[in-house]
């Protein structure tokens, strides 16, 4: 399906749920609400026009120092699809605010996500509701934070072992 | 007595002849580095030419450690628990610049330097280093080890 005609059926079926939509430069967005996530994640997948059998990845980022952005929601935690049958991709975004950064776990519908959502957790702390297994997976368990906010000090160190330059 | 049937040395000296010439080293390869490290250690450099080309992949077999390639500080313990475990005596080679000084890995994962948590007798620097920086630090090593006076 090309992806304007993709866009377009979801905005026509979740309403609401999908917040807005872009493209650039052949690279087309979808921006869905939390609530609508989960539904949108399944249609994506199961539904045989767009049929997203691959995870490719999921990850965030930090809008907290971002120009224009610093009052909105702080994180957008983002999901790469790829449809092996159709050769064609599609991004999703969902925006949370940082003092309720909780997004459901996608781990049952790609199980690739189990590793991605636990390093989503380790550097930006965003939880994934319903996640089977949710410790850090980069990071040691004794590192306070999420290294990857813009907000960790840069020069902050935590050594196991060693002096802290 | 004819000639040439016996030398005079002294004993620190014709062990450290020895030792010099009989390093097995314990490759502890973290990153990129190992690739010179395997370029260095194969048929085209030749490490056996000066008695390093046996690694030993125990610690305890170990005489000299290489530590190649970034040390993160969830890392660390594990290397310094290797280095624990080499009997005596035992050198430590860093090798690169992520292992010399943590490189422009600046940041919240990386050791600024293993000698922060082990001693260190050989730094190569180089990103990486090339093969004959590599031989150049094992002859340094062995000059080394030829001249400090031995344990036994």
């Amino acid at each position: 399906m090309d992806g304007a005609a993709m866009l377009a059926a979801l905005r026509a079926r979740f309403g609401s749920g999908v917040i807005e939509t872009h493209d650039f430069r052949g690279d087309h967005t979808a921006v869905v609400t939390r609530e609508a996530l989960p539904r949108v994640l399944v249609h994506c997948r199961d539904e045989p026009a767009l049929a997203f059998e691959m995870l490719t990845d999921l990850t965030a980022v930090d809008y907290s120092k971002y120009p224009g952005r610093e009052d909105g929601p702080r994180f957008e935690v983002v999901y790469h699809l790829y449809s092996i049958a159709h050769n064609h991709r599609l991004r999703v975004k969902v925006r949370v605010d940082e003092d309720d950064a909780v997004v459901p776990t996608a781990v049952d519908l790609w199980p690739v996500a189990d590793w991605f959502e636990r390093e989503v957790w380790d550097m930006f702390g965003v939880r994934f509701a319903g996640h089977p297994d949710p410790r850090r997976l980069l990071m040691y368990e004794e590192f306070v934070g999420h290294p990857l906010r813009k907000d960790y000090p840069i020069d902050r160190r935590q050594p196991l072992i060693g002096p802290t330059n | 007595m004819g000639l040439g049937t016996f030398f005079t040395s002294k004993l620190d000296e014709a062990i450290g002849w020895a030792r010099k010439y009989s390093i097995f080293q314990y490759p502890f390869v973290t990153a990129c580095c190992g690739m010179e490290y395997m370029a260095t250690a194969c048929s085209h450099y030749d490490i056996d030419r000066f008695g390093a080309g046996l690694p030993r992949f125990s610690p305890r077999q170990a005489d000299v450690l290489f530590v190649v390639g970034t040390i993160s500080h969830k890392m660390a313990p594990v290397l310094k628990r290797v280095y624990d475990q080499m009997t005596e005596p035992k050198w430590v080679v860093a090798f690169g610049v992520c292992t010399c000084t943590g490189g422009f890995y600046d940041n919240y994962a990386t050791v600024q330097g293993i000698d922060t948590i082990i001693p260190v007798d050989v730094y190569i620097p180089g990103c990486p280093p090339r093969p004959e920086s590599v031989i150049d630090g094992l002859m340094k090593l062995q000059d080394r080890i030829a001249a400090q006076a031995q344990r036994y």
